[in-house]
């Protein structure tokens, strides 16, 4: 194993991410394309992360939560009623 | 500023995804459905505070994690900051061959993966420590960048990053444990295996 190998393997993460420099991510696919050992690991884990995305991503909404949903908006003081709802009325809901 | 009346157009398109991380966080549906509901019910309300031409998925998913930490999390009684055990580097796909070789040389890896089932996929992510489970769930399964994913929690870019890769081992030690609990890993006897090939 080159060293060229132990970096690629050390930045496969970062490399799925879309998180590395041009330069790293230039430099990690060339050697991709030569090196059929670390070609495999990266192809493993790329799958490994759809197939994570993708079962995890697999449940159906409950009947009626799109509807539900739609009804608050349409009349969101209504759906604060009683739905046992948490909002605190905070006027940046993106923080604390 | 945006109009709260474009919010139900624009937004609702978010809520599949939006409820199955809710169920990753909450882990049980009542609570991901409350959660959704929040989410939007907030979000409907400080629509006018959202700055068009930024991310609104990201926006929804910031006010569902805040709203999860602020209400749901406590609820859960379980704790909130644990360490994980220290996992090697690659740890599932250097036992790849095994597992291969168990399921009855299955040579594909997209095939392979398919031998984990949802449930099974799910279990692992959601058994994860918190700090580590929010992290993998933005990247892996709602996929934000580290930045955005920074900005949702409120933690460091750095921190965004140690967390995913020690989170993302620790499901790979999980998934490994379930394919070894199901057999999946079990040294394959030459003799069973000569006579499946005949």
């Amino acid at each position: 194993m080159s060293a060229d190998c132990n970096e690629t393997l050390k930045e496969l993460d970062r490399f799925l991410d879309e998180e590395i420099s041009d330069e790293a991510r230039q430099h990690i696919h060339g050697h991709l394309e030569g090196c059929g050992d670390c070609l495999q690991a990266y192809e493993f884990h790329a799958e490994l992360r759809a197939a994570i995305a993708r079962k995890c991503l697999s449940d159906e909404m409950p009947d009626g939560l799109m509807d539900r949903l739609q009804q608050c908006l349409s009349d969101p003081a209504g759906a604060m009623d009683g739905t046992g709802s948490t909002m605190d009325g905070s006027a940046d809901p993106t923080t604390a | 500023m945006a109009e709260r009346e474009d919010f139900a157009e624009q937004a609702m398109e978010f809520a599949p995804q939006l409820y199955s991380s809710a169920l990753r966080m909450t882990r049980n549906q009542a609570d991901a459905e409350d959660l959704v509901q929040d989410t939007y019910l907030r979000a409907y309300r400080s629509f006018h505070t959202f700055r068009e031409g930024t991310n609104l998925r990201a926006w929804l998913f910031r006010i569902m994690t805040n709203a999860y930490i602020n209400a749901y999390r406590a609820r859960q009684r379980r704790p909130t900051e644990t360490d994980l055990a220290d996992v090697e580097e690659l740890y599932l796909y250097r036992r790849l061959p095994t597992l291969q070789q168990a399921a009855g040389g299955l040579s594909a890896e997209d095939a392979f993966l398919d031998l984990f089932t949802d449930d099974e996929v799910k279990t692992a992510l959601e058994d994860l420590p918190e700090n580590f489970r929010l992290p993998v769930l933005l990247a892996d399964v709602d996929g934000f960048a580290y930045k955005e994913i920074a900005e949702i929690l409120d933690i460091p870019v750095g921190t965004v990053m140690s967390r995913l890769h020690r989170g993302r081992k620790a499901m790979q030690a999980a998934l490994y444990d379930y394919a070894e609990a199901r057999g999946l890993t079990r040294a394959t006897d030459p003799a069973e295996q000569a006579s499946q090939d005949q």
